[in-house]
Order: C-alpha cells, then structure tokens, then sequence
C-alpha cells in the first residue's frame, strides 16, 4: 500500500539544524564586529534602526554559512569538527541548505538597504560573494593562501556597521577591517597545527598541509608583526584614545611574544605536550580580538580623542 | 453526518519544531518591519517614492528661488481685488 509513513527518513531535521546551517558562532562574531563598527561611528543612528541593520548584517553572515555548508559538505563528512554539521550528517538535504542560503542573502540585502542605506546593503551582497564564492568555492580547495583571501570575508563586519551609520568608507573602518584581515591567519593557523590531521584528511590544502608546521609558525609570527602596527594605529584616530591604546598595547605585546614562542617550539616539544601552547596561543587570538572591539566601545563611552 | 475522527498525522508530529520556528520566525519578522516603519517615520525620514506621476514635492529644491511679487495683480471680482489695488485688465 502506498503510504506517506512509508517514506521515513532516518531523522528529520528540527528547527535548529536550520538555524545551525546559519553558522550561530561565526554569526555572533559578526553581530559584535558590526555592532562595534555601527556604533562608534560618528553619525549617530536611531537605535531600533541600528538594531535592525545588525540583525541584517548577521543574517547576510548566516547566510554564507548555508552556501559555504552547501559547497563543502563533502569537506564536513570527512573532517571531525565538522562531521556533526546538518548536511553531512544527513538531518538537511544539501539542496535545501543551498536554497535558504540563496533565500537569505537576497532577503538581508534588501532589508539591510530598506533599514540603513543602499552602499551598506552592497557592501554585505559583496561580502556574502566574497565568502560564498571567491573563499568557499574557489580558493579554499586551490591555494595555502586560503585564509588569507578568506579572512577579508570575516574583516568587513565592521566596515559594513561603519557604512550603515555613515554611509561610506573611513579610514577607521578601513583599520578595523585591517585589525580582523591580518588577526585571521594567526588564529587559523594556531588552529591547524594541532588540528592539522583533520584538514589532510580532508585534503584542503591548510598551509600545514602543504608546507608543513614550520613554516606556518614563522607565519603566525610573521603576521602577529604586521597586526601590531595596524592595532595600535587605529587608536590614534578619531575612534581611539588612551583606554584603547593602553588595551592594545598589551594584547599586542602578548601576541607578538606567543608567535615568538610557537616559533621556537619544534614539533616534537609540541606532540610531547599534546600541543598545550599551540591551544594556549588560539585562545589568546579569541581574546585579543574580542578585547580589541570592547576597547573601542568603552572608549567611545568614555570619549575619544 | 460522519465525524471522521482527527487524529494527527505522524509527519504534523514530526515536523512541528520546525513548523512552530518558523512560524515565530515570521511573526518577527512583521514586527521588525512594522517597528522599522514606526521609527523610520518617526524620525521623520522622507518617505515618499516615486509613484509614476511627477509631483511638485519630488523636485529638487531651488537654490535662487524667485522673490516674492511686491505688486501682485489680482482678477476682477476676486476678494482683495479692490483692496490691492491693481486689477487685471480684462
């Protein structure tokens, strides 16, 4: 007999495998980002609009996520971290991951130029292009330089909040876009050296896959040398002051020394310890990025220069 | 009459997280463009667009507009005419 009961998957997918496909924590990152850049801009903002044009921003950002779980389920299934995603884990059909990434994008767009202006809502249509289809699709399977190019995806958040208040570029945004830009290599690669099994596995070409740890330890601290200088200029603008400053300084200051300290560190000392400084040094990325961006809100509280 | 029993399907059962989700997702929806609208206008922000009929009110403004006619001339007949003093010839 024919019957629809017949038809049982082996799961059916809830409501929040859906909202998983819109990547929440990556998502959260972006709500900070281009909350910040939104906020500290010199043209003040009704605040429901401004609410509103971060919520659309984020959902840009959410619906990347869907294209890039789309693009690369068959990267997810084979990787660990990664496994459990709702398409590979066959909860979301791939097809429907593709559709409401597609569904979201044009949806935030539109909004986001309804709520604040038509330069931001182009700014997020590029970033969710850039993600989608220049990292996802084309770079992150080609080249070791993947997080690189990739990491402008996740720099332009602020630049986006900056252009929704102001309704254009500064030399501010620009800076904060630098601070993500050359913060996201280090913090990636700190992940890839103890996570390293995974990405061959899966055969991305991670820069520790195709040239080894080494290399990717002179490049962390390569690229902790060049963030410094970006970091401590953007407190001498109109967005900084002596709190930024101080809190800069500081985290810079550790940065430099823990890629200072992978760099000596041979893979042996590494294994030895099951990586513990490797894990230590992701951390403080995670750290010296959210402190960045609460530096500039409370600096702007208190006033800038 | 026949009362057919109702009784819910399995796939209703099944898919109601999502159902419900998207259902408070929608209504949210609503309200942030109702909210959107209320703070826009509010703020009072131009809300007109262009609705295929040229309007006085879309044009930009002038940056030399005339002076005002110190001597204005009024039609016969009219309340005024003859208080202004001048009156059109018919």
């Amino acid at each position: 007999m024919a019957d629809i009961n017949a038809y049982h998957g082996p799961a059916e997918a809830g409501f929040g495998d859906y909202v998983a496909l819109l990547k929440p924590r990556v998502m959260s990152l972006v709500v900070f980002t281009a909350f910040v850049g939104l906020w500290i801009a010199p043209v003040p903002m009704n605040p429901f609009v401004a609410f509103c044009a971060v919520l659309f921003i984020a959902l840009g950002g959410g619906a990347s996520g869907a294209l890039n779980m789309w693009y690369d389920a068959d990267i997810d299934a084979v990787m660990k971290r990664t496994a459990n995603r709702p398409v590979p884990a066959g909860l979301v059909p791939k097809g429907d991951a593709l559709a409401l990434g597609l569904a979201l994008s044009g949806l935030s767009v539109m909004m986001l130029g309804l709520a604040a202006n038509w330069f931001a809502a182009a700014f997020l249509a590029f970033t969710i292009f850039f993600y989608a289809v220049v990292y996802t699709i084309w770079l992150k399977r080609s080249t070791p330089q993947n997080i690189v190019i990739g990491g402008a995806a996740g720099a332009f958040p602020p630049m986006i909040g900056w252009a929704c208040a102001t309704g254009g570029i500064g030399i501010e945004s620009l800076l904060m876009f630098a601070l993500i830009f050359f913060w996201t290599p280090p913090h990636f690669w700190a992940l890839a050296l103890f996570m390293n099994n995974d990405y061959t596995k899966a055969g991305v070409p991670m820069l520790t896959v195709t040239h080894g740890r080494k290399v990717t330890r002179r490049h962390i601290f390569g690229y902790a040398l060049v963030l410094a200088p970006f970091a401590i200029w953007l407190g001498f603008t109109s967005v900084g002051g002596w709190i930024y400053l101080s809190v800069s300084a500081v985290l810079n200051l550790l940065f430099i020394a823990g890629g200072w300290q992978l760099l000596r560190r041979t893979d042996d000392q590494a294994q030895a310890d099951n990586y513990r400084i490797e894990k230590r040094y992701f951390r403080l990325s995670l750290y010296y990025l959210f402190l960045h961006f609460t530096a500039l809100l409370i600096q702007h509280w208190v006033g800038a220069w | 009459m026949v009362m057919l029993p109702r009784v819910e399907h399995e796939l209703h059962k099944r898919r109601r997280s999502r159902n419900l989700g998207l259902l408070v997702v929608l209504l949210a929806f609503v309200a942030l463009v109702f909210g959107l609208s209320i703070a826009k206008i509010t703020s009072g922000d131009m809300m007109e667009g262009y609705d295929h009929q040229p309007r006085a009110t879309m044009l930009p403004a002038d940056p030399n507009p005339p002076a005002p006619n110190a001597a204005p001339v009024a039609v016969p007949g009219t309340p005024g005419a003859e208080a202004a003093g001048t009156v059109a010839k018919p």
